[in-house]
């Protein structure tokens, strides 16, 4: 074999290669497929319509979460409570039919694993460094946090993986973002990944796959590198990557799906020979520096519109495009904000802290830090934390951080997608504001005329106190 | 998928520019479980003005659109081409697509023809009295007054539509390969298999 120095993404595309056409394209093979209820129903359709089976139900598994309320699932006597939206209850009825018709495995909505898809595959190990790893969904690309390579699909290629266990693609390009030095004080990785957004923009990744590096990055534990891979699809790029290490291997080691024996050893064996070799290229390098990562919020409608908390909004005519400052007036109309005004000055009604992007354990940890004998101010009306799975729910319970929320005005729910999209009825009423540790800040995305401002768990904590977005440091020296 | 070949019969004479996905089925209908019945909701919002093509008996059940620049733009919803589909459409003819929808479309079996603005204004008035004829082979459309106009499609994707192979039919043909590499990799990275 040729030994040309390669990218880790290099390496895991060409050993899933089945076939290569003339014109570039190929036939790649997926080893893990993610299903939920909202995607998949007419892919299933489109099998049994066609007489096809599931080629290998053992690599596929279903976890309900995008439709799931997150008020009680059992009633006191035991029994399931039903679902009161009847179009929810259906897409999530019909999964359960499908994955029994076709014999995939699948994790009950009650079950202590069941949880928010993106947290469910790290966490029980079905993740794997070097990998393909594919969902009906666009976040996908926070399983690249564990060295796979992930990407969101539409229901078409749902379908074509369940019925072939591949899918035909052509390669991506290739962006490093690197980002050297070290965090300061009360720095998170969700301000990390908003940083790296505000810089390349919201279709700067587009076409590429982003391989994150540097120290940084290296420096996160397991939970904040799926945060900052979770949002590479902000960035406009359909996967990020981050190059499996020892804190990768020990976050897997004993999880219930991951390998075992010596199974696992000859994974180990062969994870280490994943990362970028020394040489190789990317097609296009960002480097940012950690000494100008501030504490992070969003003003507008895309995740690129990224401000310091420190700042102000900005002036739409600051900026060169003249297609973004059209963009950014029509923003500041719907968020409801005039240039100039301070971000510290904007109040906030509603706090969401949850989502596949900020809802597992070390989330949970940094917000209860804040909210610590402390409470939340009057004029924020609804606070609600969404673990990410049933798993992350009891442990957090078990290290008392579900009475840090309660006792301070916070509600404590059961996991799900809840608030990010509002396809359950968790939602942000029409022209309030939310501080929302979720990745979209869409008009609309939290529920018809909600305003969304993307933050870090510890800024949502810090804005649940002070009715205001706040810089968490203020409060953090204090304590 | 089935073949298509040509494509006969009357052709909804829409005409208009920038359709975006959101016209062609609205966005209420994405919590639906089937691909199928979706065809009730398309063009719903066109649906409720008077005297609209979808809604005359003249066109009732044509296989072809004709529409203005730009059709399908917009939200990369799959539900639109289920819902042409569905609604028993065939084929849509305009100046340009969004590139979205023509690939969402040709993966459900419906032809996008690109022709020029002169072309469709020609179709549109033939439309509204006679039935339009497209030849996928030929990559032509013609009308039983003489008119010819021929069309650009990508060589791969015409194969596809005119043997009915859908991308996964075509895929499966390289089933050998698949189960080749999966005995492959049962020896090379046996961990992969899951056992749990
Ligand atoms: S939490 Fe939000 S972004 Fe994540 S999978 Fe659910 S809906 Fe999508």
């Amino acid at each position: 074999m040729a030994s040309r120095p390669r990218t880790l993404y290099e390496k895991i595309w060409d050993d899933h290669v089945v076939e290569r056409r003339p014109d570039g394209t190929c036939l790649i093979y997926i080893d893990r497929h993610l299903v939920h209820e909202v995607t998949s129903p007419q892919a299933f359709e489109g099998l049994r319509l066609a007489g096809r089976p599931v080629h290998r139900p053992d690599l596929t598994l279903a976890v309900p979460d995008h439709n799931l309320p997150t008020t009680p699932r059992v009633g006191p006597d035991g029994q399931r409570l039903p679902i009161a939206d009847r179009e929810s209850a259906l897409q999530l009825a019909t999964l359960e039919a499908n994955v029994a018709e076709f014999g995939v495995p699948y994790v009950d909505a009650i079950a202590a694993a069941q949880g928010i898809v993106h947290v469910v595959g790290p966490e029980q190990g079905f993740t794997l460094p070097g990998t393909t790893l594919v969902c009906g969904d666009s976040h996908t690309a926070a399983h690249g946090a564990l060295g796979a390579l992930a990407f969101g699909i539409g229901t078409s290629e749902v379908e074509h993986v369940l019925a072939t266990q591949t899918l035909q693609l052509k390669p991506a390009k290739t962006m490093e973002v690197r980002v050297d030095g070290i965090l300061g004080f009360g720095i998170s990785a969700k301000d990390v990944v908003l940083a790296i957004i505000g810089r390349i923009g919201a279709a700067g990744g587009t076409g590429y796959v982003i391989e994150f590096t540097g120290s940084v990055i290296r420096d996160l534990s397991i939970e904040g590198r799926l945060t900052v891979s979770n949002m590479a699809i902000e960035g406009g790029a359909r996967s990020g990557l981050i190059a499996p290490d020892d804190k990768t291997y020990a976050y897997l080691a004993g999880r219930p799906m991951a390998p075992q024996g010596a199974d696992w050893d000859a994974a180990l064996a062969y994870w280490q020979t994943l990362p970028t070799d020394a040489g190789a290229t990317y097609d296009s390098t960002i480097i940012l520096d950690a000494a100008d990562i501030v504490p992070n919020v969003t003003w507008g409608t895309s995740p690129e519109d990224v401000v310091a908390i420190t700042g102000v909004v900005p002036d739409p005519m600051s900026f060169a495009d003249p297609g973004k400052q059209q963009a950014a007036v029509k923003s500041l109309a719907y968020m409801g904000l005039t240039a100039g005004m301070r971000m510290a000055d904007v109040p906030v009604q509603n706090i969401f802290i949850g989502s596949c992007t900020n809802s597992r354990i070390e989330d949970l940890r940094a917000a209860a830090a804040v909210l610590k004998g402390r409470h939340k101010a009057d004029s924020v009306k609804w606070a609600i934390v969404v673990p990410g799975s049933g798993l992350v729910k009891r442990q957090a319970e078990a290290e008392g951080l579900d009475r840090v929320f309660i006792d301070a005005g916070l509600e404590w729910r059961e996991p799900g997608c809840s608030a990010c999209l509002g396809m359950n009825p968790d939602k942000v009423p029409p022209g309030e504001r939310c501080a929302s540790t979720s990745n979209r800040n869409f008009v609309g995305r939290q529920g018809p005329g909600a305003r969304t401002h993307l933050l870090s768990p510890a800024m949502a904590a810090a804005a649940a106190i002070t009715g205001r977005l706040t810089d968490v440091r203020d409060l953090m020296e204090k304590a | 998928m089935d073949r298509l070949t040509t494509i006969d019969g009357r052709a909804y004479p829409f005409g208009r520019k920038n359709v975006d996905t959101d016209v062609i089925i609205p966005a209420k209908w994405l919590k639906t479980v089937t691909r199928s019945g979706l065809g009730q909701g398309a063009f719903e919002n066109v649906r409720v003005e008077d005297g609209n093509v979808f809604d005359d008996p003249e066109y009732a059940g044509a296989p072809t659109i004709i529409a203005g620049d730009n059709f399908g733009c917009g939200s990369s919803r799959e539900h639109a081409a289920w819902a042409l589909d569905d609604m028993g459409v065939k084929a849509v003819i305009a100046p340009s697509f969004s590139d979205i929808f023509s690939g969402n479309a040709y993966k459900n079996g419906i032809l996008t023809v690109v022709l020029p603005q002169a072309a469709i204004d020609r179709l549109m008035e033939v439309a509204l009295t006679d039935p339009i004829h497209i030849d996928l082979q030929e990559q032509s459309v013609t009308t039983q007054f003489q008119d010819r106009f021929t069309f650009e499609i990508d060589p791969f994707r015409k194969e596809c539509l005119l043997n009915g192979t859908d991308e996964i039919g075509l895929t499966l043909a390289s089933a050998a390969k698949i189960t080749n590499y999966e005995d492959v990799v049962a020896n090379v990275r046996p961990w992969l298999r899951r056992k749990g």
